[in-house]
């Protein structure tokens, strides 16, 4: 094995005559990979997007011919008002895209890939090939998915977490390629997601820079490190469910089937032993990355760097022993319900840990209110809302009431939207140099913030009180019920507020592909930050490092006393600081 | 040397290592972490299924024949033992001795791969499928005079054919894998004594392929 290293200083890292194709679609560098998936999370955040438009168009004007809606074909729209087969696979499909192939994979995807080697100060990941089947295989799921919404009997009605028996039996959801699609998407899906965790997982073990300790490592990269564990154990066993799920459909076994001996709950068991720590997979990164931000921006070193490692390893821990709060109503033992509904309570410990750590960064900093810092702001804000709001539906008796309803729908997309979406928005335009080489432009990305952050709470706030008052989510149309009658105003504000929302986001969408082109040339360390990542060239080239960068501190060093500027880059020596001492290298 | 080769080399970084392997191992069992999950997932579901059944599960033996499995698993456990022969042939300094063994390691799981899929055409031939015992078949009628419960051979089907198709799936994989060890790095000597990684980490995952196959073949065979 030791071989390999003396014939390897041939190959230099920067001497790039790779073709176009080996360079751009192909490529093994995790940049471009990362660069890739930001593409490919970014359109599924678009169809996301359109489709909870039409959602909203539904729910707030009920029966209304929807603007557009005579281009939907006959089997979606009778004379532009949806049909209800097509508003449960417009849920369907939000949900799908929204978790799985944009928030999931912009944090991990996007930035597990981009971040982790170049925080970390290694060539690239530690299986490139593999990395590259990771994105493919990615990109082949979110293809067939997509493509399940133009399949004849249209795309999968069972709702995004696909219940069975619904999701089982074609003559029960009148779905039947759409289906089955589904469950072949979400296969390639998570074997995309097991090849990019191990990759992560050990970059991260046995790749760092010399003196990059366990304890100095930024905590975006702790944050992506044990989301990429929760990864590699969680979503095989979505695999193994959505395969029987599969056998299910296309062979006609019996696991799901009742009547046949089966157990229908076993499919919601498997999916949220999956499910819980795919909602940490979820904010993990987004609380690491904010961590960054939000020490960068207050320019102060982070407030308690150690109990934000733990308290991630503790969230991590107790996801795996939650799921069950996700079935209070699909009945279960009390007592298991009450071990369920503590353990989900605990979390709300490192997570309040991590919320007054933010706020302690915060606190006498020299904060500056550039884009990214804004929406860390915004993030530790409404993460804390959908926290709160969290723990009202760990408590059994009380998810009983709120369980399958707007409330549900408040929280989820407080944690999801105003938590990771509002991260990634910060984490865009911050890394947006690195990857591109241009910087995007702060004022509209301002602009972008503002108006975001308003028409998000205006969206999802009432939803809180529409869900109080029993509007189950899901449903096709709330004015069929009287008592949901004197709420309808309050669903048309929302969905106003919605179409706004989504009008907001054409200024993000026209500001990023503007600066691709046209942005403000990016200097090395636009924000002064201290991370390995900023000593290199905007854009980062093939290779990284051409000597690997020794690492003497951690990355929170700023307004350090004795150094001139406000911020100290990991990689500085001062005169005080030693060499690290290291293990022989083995070579790959 | 290749360009796909000089990709794959890179200088010698020199790095902090949480752990003291290399990184191929590494991935191998982080890898490996994932798969128990999965077969975990497989196999925790054939558990509560079977003892959440409406009534009887089949008593072992009557559709499924113990005999030619338990010579498949002795192979299976040979093969295991075989690769471990090329390992130590290889870091003995021995590749000719390395290349006999892991070609026995081929030999042995593809023969359990062909004893495989031989036992499921049987299996089909005979009425017993993903979806339950086929109307009319042979079975069917064992299960009209009562020898088989009726009511829990869906169950029996699924769970059988999920869980050893998928191990089956990872036998395929792991016999293609080492066919490529063997005619594209064994064959041409790039496997040396200096260097044998691929053997090593091919026989982490083909030991646990093995491994999971005895759990397989006591609880779907045996009890």
């Amino acid at each position: 094995m030791s071989t390999v290293a003396a014939t390897a200083h041939a190959v230099h890292a920067h001497h790039d005559d790779r073709s176009f194709v080996r360079k751009y679609v192909f490529s093994t560098d995790h940049k471009i990979i990362g660069i890739q998936f930001l593409f490919l999370s970014l359109f599924s955040l678009l169809v996301g997007g359109v489709l909870a438009m039409q959602i909203r168009w539904q729910e707030g004007f009920p029966g209304q011919p929807m603007p557009g809606g005579k281009l939907l074909p006959e089997t979606m729209a009778s004379g532009g008002v949806l049909l209800p087969e097509y508003y449960i696979e417009l849920v369907t499909m939000h949900g799908t895209f929204m978790v799985f192939f944009a928030i999931m994979l912009l944090l991990v995807g996007v930035y597990a890939n981009f971040l982790i080697p170049l925080k970390l100060g290694a060539h690239d990941m530690a299986f490139p090939r593999i990395n590259m089947a990771s994105f493919w295989s990615a990109f082949v799921a979110g293809i067939l998915m997509f493509a399940s919404m133009f399949v004849p009997e249209g795309a999968a009605r069972a709702g995004w977490t696909m219940y069975t028996p619904l999701s089982a039996r074609h003559d029960l959801s009148g779905s039947s390629l759409g289906q089955e699609l589904w469950s072949i998407s979400i296969i390639f899906f998570g074997l995309s997601s097991v090849l990019g965790s191990l990759n992560y997982i050990s970059t991260v073990i046995n790749n760092r820079a010399p003196g990059m300790t366990w304890f100095r490592m930024p905590l975006s990269v702790w944050a992506l490190f044990i989301t990429a564990i929760l990864g590699l154990l969680a979503v095989p066993v979505l695999a193994g469910a959505a395969i029987m799920l599969l056998f299910e459909q296309i062979l006609g076994t019996h696991f799901f089937d009742p009547g046949a001996g089966g157990q229908a709950l076993l499919w919601q068991h498997l999916f949220w032993f999956f499910g819980h720590p795919e909602v940490y997979i979820l904010i993990l990164p987004a609380m690491g990355m904010v961590s960054d931000l939000v020490a960068n921006g207050s320019r102060k070193p982070i407030f308690g760097y150690h109990s934000m490692v733990f308290a991630i390893c503790g969230i991590a821990f107790l996801g795996w022993i939650v799921w069950g709060h996700h079935m209070f109503v699909s009945g279960m033992n009390p007592t298991l319900g009450s071990t369920f509904m503590v353990s989900t309570l605990l979390i709300a410990v490192p997570s309040a840990i991590k919320v007054f750590n933010w706020m302690g960064t915060m606190w006498r900093g020299n904060i500056q209110f550039h884009t990214p810092m804004l929406n860390a702001i915004g993030f530790v804000a409404m993460f804390t809302i959908g926290g709160l709001s969290g723990i009202f539906m760990a408590a059994t008796p009380l998810d009983m009431f709120i369980h399958d309803t707007y409330f549900i729908v408040a929280h989820l997309h407080y944690v999801l939207f105003g938590g990771s979406l509002f991260a990634i928005f910060g984490a865009i335009p911050y890394w947006y140099p690195k990857m591109f080489g241009r910087l995007m432009s702060d004022r509209w990305g301002k602009v972008h913030f503002y108006l975001t952050f308003l028409f998000y709470n205006l969206t999802f706030f009432p939803m809180h009180i529409t869900g109080m008052a029993g509007h189950m989510r899901r449903i096709y149309d709330p004015t069929v019920y009287d008592f949901l009658k004197p709420y309808q105003p309050m669903n048309e504000f929302i969905s106003i507020s919605a179409f706004l929302l989504f009008a907001t986001q054409i200024i993000f969408f026209v500001n990023f592909w503007w600066s691709l082109f046209k942005g403000e040339k990016a200097p090395l360390n636009p924000w002064h930050d201290n991370g390995l990542e900023w000593t290199l060239p905007s854009p980062a080239p093939h290779g990284n490092w051409e000597t690997p960068p020794t690492v003497y501190r951690g990355p929170y060093e700023f307004s350090a006393p004795g150094v001139s500027e406000d911020y100290l880059p990991q990689n500085r020596k001062l005169p005080t600081d030693r060499e690290p001492a290291l293990a022989p290298a083995h070579g790959d | 040397m290749t360009h796909a080769m000089a990709s794959a080399m890179r200088p010698p970084f020199p790095a902090e290592r949480g752990v003291d392997v290399y990184n191929k191992k590494l991935g191998m069992w982080v890898f490996l972490a994932s798969e128990v999950m999965f077969f975990a997932a497989l196999i925790g579901s054939y558990v509560i299924l079977r003892f959440g059944a409406p009534g009887e599960w089949a008593r072992p033996g009557i559709v499924l024949n113990i005999k030619i499995t338990a010579f498949n698993t002795f192979l299976l456990i040979c093969s295991s033992v075989s690769m471990v022969k090329a390992y130590a042939a290889i870091s003995d300094g021995d590749p000719r001795k390395m290349r006999f063994w892991l070609l026995m390691t081929i030999i042995g799981g593809a023969m359990f791969v062909g004893i495989q899929v031989y036992e499921y055409f049987h299996l089909v031939e005979h009425g017993f499928t993903p979806a339950g015992v086929r109307e009319g078949s042979e079975l069917a009628e064992l299960v009209k005079d009562g020898t088989l419960p009726a009511a829990t051979m869906g169950l029996y089907g699924s769970t059988f054919f999920t869980m050893t198709g998928f191990h089956g799936f990872h036998v395929t994989c792991g016999v293609i894998s080492m066919a490529y060890l063997y005619f594209v790095k064994a064959l041409p000597g790039k496997i040396t004594p200096q260097d044998y990684a691929g053997i090593e980490v091919v026989g982490l995952y083909w030991h646990f392929v093995d491994l999971v196959w005895i759990i397989l073949f006591t609880i779907v065979y045996l009890i």
